[in-house]
């Protein structure tokens, strides 16, 4: 059987072994010495990325072979950060004689065992992607639910500006980035479903076909939650995100150009409005035109961030060797610039290029994928991973404003990565469907054909 | 661990990760040239990794035995856009999941018409569905040839051939 799991068990390995290399090489350089609990944790690494190849090999054996290996390389290369990180925060408060924060490598580990979990569970459960279609708009309702869930009075709570939390005790989560999955799932069902009206009928403005008034609801109901997002919950990156899956979404499902147009300008619209309405917006933009001059104040973060990139230069300071640690939220926010710091831009490019490669296999899937729901929930998942990419790692380097969003596997933070190892395993299971070359053992859809009623004719 | 020892993992350590990167690529490269819709053993697979590009073989095909009309065009219906090359092979439609267009759609059956070539041109065979399979405006009951560029009507989707 050609179905290449054996070439994914031996890139598994390449990417553990480059984890076990990199964190003694963080040991080693900060003068640690071999991390203490190196073989636990790398254990457990191992123990959960074993799983998940088992349950990819029995459960969906033509997956693609290169999208797990990549998303659980970039986990790794998180938790070597992170656990860099930990250790120049306990270097800090020694000198400052302050308490030893608790490391966070060991949560993020545990968030990795959970979403490893959760990634088993799709697979095992998740049959055949097209009953997800079934629940479209309950899916899109509870996606809306967990919207604004941070907005409700006890558990919602406001982290640095931004409402986007949940918290229960101790225990706080991110309900966004769910969201975001239940939303490209109901966007895919409801897109599939009307996108012949949405791409044939249209009306001539201007010599550009533009659809008609009522076709143009869903795309003004999603430019106004966009919105809402960013007023109620103050997050830009969020909004921005939703925004763009669901007019890329439209323009995949229509292939009609003009959906890119109206979305460009709805954007603007509504980037003039954030611009003109809200104080933190404009503070960001003006220090995406000149973080210089706010160097010590709200630029500070990128202007650190930009000073490790040059730190780092080509061949980076080696893991253990930069200072990453002084920019702000070098684990979540402004893990990139660390890692830039630490593996200079050549390991920056391989990266992006891992990334580039896990979005390429996404757009393939979708592309090979035999029906029309799975090909648009197959390309809204991969535009999802492009689109915080992007907009994270322009962020961080000055390409674009600023604005909040998590790196995909490799940011501190439990929703974070639990959300994207379900995307990973709804693509692989999408693409084990599509690759699967002998079909003819699955049993055809027993649901009875619906007979056309016949008309009398004269 | 001395200056020098450091330099070296450093580095050892960016090779190692472009070198994943590269395995990466090539497995990708194989995937491309080789896709895994074919029903191929790992033997035959590995067969071609030989650096000869295989000719192509759809337009071959057509040109030798003039077989009209090379594609297969959804029109209408939930697939509309959806193009299969006719290659000589046999067209499966209908609602199962191992049809070669799988037609999602409520009044289509299951294993609902079969297309394949016959002396030259495209026969269209109902393969006993529920609600017909329809050129035009009337319903099939023996195989039938498809001319170019007639309407072939399966449940809700519009099909064609073009050349």
């Amino acid at each position: 059987m050609s179905n290449r799991r054996n070439v994914e068990l031996a890139l598994l390995v390449f990417a553990w072994v480059l984890g076990i290399l990199g964190t003694l090489q963080v040991g080693w350089s900060t003068g640690e010495g071999t991390p203490p609990r190196l073989w636990i944790t790398t254990g457990a690494v191992a123990l959960i990325a074993l799983a998940m190849h088992l349950v990819v090999r029995f459960r969906a054996a033509y997956a693609d072979p290169i999208m797990l290996p990549v998303g659980t390389l970039l986990t790794i290369f998180g938790l070597i950060m992170i656990y860099r990180l930990d250790v120049a925060d306990a270097r800090r408060a020694e000198l400052n004689g302050a308490p030893i924060p608790t490391p966070d490598v060991y949560s993020q580990l545990t968030w990795f065992a959970i979403a490893g979990i959760l990634f088993c569970g799709v697979l095992i459960l998740l049959r055949d992607h097209r009953r997800l279609q079934r629940y479209t708009f309950t899916f899109g309702l509870l996606g809306l639910f967990l919207m604004v869930l941070p907005l409700a009075p006890v558990i919602g709570t406001t982290v640095n500006g931004a409402t986007l939390w949940i918290r229960v005790g101790t225990f706080s989560f991110q309900p966004a980035e769910i969201a975001k999955i239940l939303l490209t799932i109901f966007f895919a069902g409801y897109l599939v479903k009307t996108r012949d009206s949405l791409a044939l009928v249209r009306t001539k403005v201007l010599g550009v076909g533009l659809p008609r008034a009522k076709d143009l609801g869903p795309i003004v109901i999603a430019w106004a939650i966009s919105l809402g997002v960013l007023v109620f919950q103050r997050d830009l990156g969020t909004s921005l995100l939703f925004f763009g899956l669901f007019v890329s979404m439209l323009y995949i499902a229509t292939q009609r150009r003009s959906w890119l147009f109206i979305g460009f300008f709805l954007f603007l619209g509504g980037a003039y409005f954030a611009y003109s309405t809200f104080g933190h917006v404009q503070a960001r933009v003006s220090v995406w035109i000149d973080p210089w001059t706010y160097a010590d104040t709200t630029g500070y973060q990128i202007v650190q961030s930009i000073y490790g990139l040059a730190n780092g230069g080509i061949l980076g300071a080696g893991l253990g060797q930069g200072f990453p640690d002084l920019v702000p939220f070098a684990s979540t926010d402004f893990i990139i610039s660390a890692l830039g710091e630490e593996l200079g831009i050549t390991g920056i490019f391989a990266i992006l290029l891992l990334y580039g490669i896990l979005i390429e296999r996404g757009l393939r899937t979708a592309i090979t994928c035999r029906d029309g729901f799975g090909q648009l929930l197959a390309a809204g998942l991969s535009i999802t991973f492009a689109l915080q990419v992007f907009v994270i790692v322009g962020g961080v380097t000055g390409l674009v404003p600023l604005t909040g969003l998590t790196t995909p596997f490799l940011s501190y933070g439990g929703s974070s990565l639990i959300a994207n190892w379900v995307i990973l395993a709804l693509l692989l299971r999408i693409s084990d469907r599509s690759r699967r070359p002998d079909l003819s053992k699955v049993s055809p859809d027993d649901a009875m054909t619906q007979v056309v009623p016949r008309l009398k004719q004269s | 661990m001395s200056e020098l020892a450091l330099t070296l993992v450093r580095l050892a350590f960016l090779a190692l990760l472009w070198g994943f990167v590269l395995a990466t690529v090539l497995v990708l490269r194989r995937d491309i040239r080789q896709p895994a819709d074919a029903t191929s053993s790992g033997k035959t697979e590995k067969k071609s990794k030989g650096r000869q590009p295989k000719p192509p073989k759809p337009p071959k095909i057509s040109r030798k035995q003039k077989v009209r009309g090379n594609r297969l065009v959804v029109i209408d219906g939930p697939l509309v856009g959806t193009v299969i090359a006719l290659d000589g092979k046999q067209i499966t439609l209908g609602r199962a999941p191992d049809s070669t267009i799988i037609i999602d759609d409520d009044y289509a059956s299951s294993r609902h018409a079969r297309i394949y070539e016959s002396e030259g041109s495209w026969v269209v065979e109902d393969l006993g569905s529920t609600n017909g399979t329809w050129i035009d405006r009337s319903r099939i009951t023996t195989p039938t040839v498809l001319p170019v560029g007639a309407p072939l009507r399966i449940g809700r989707s519009t099909l064609q051939i073009q050349n």
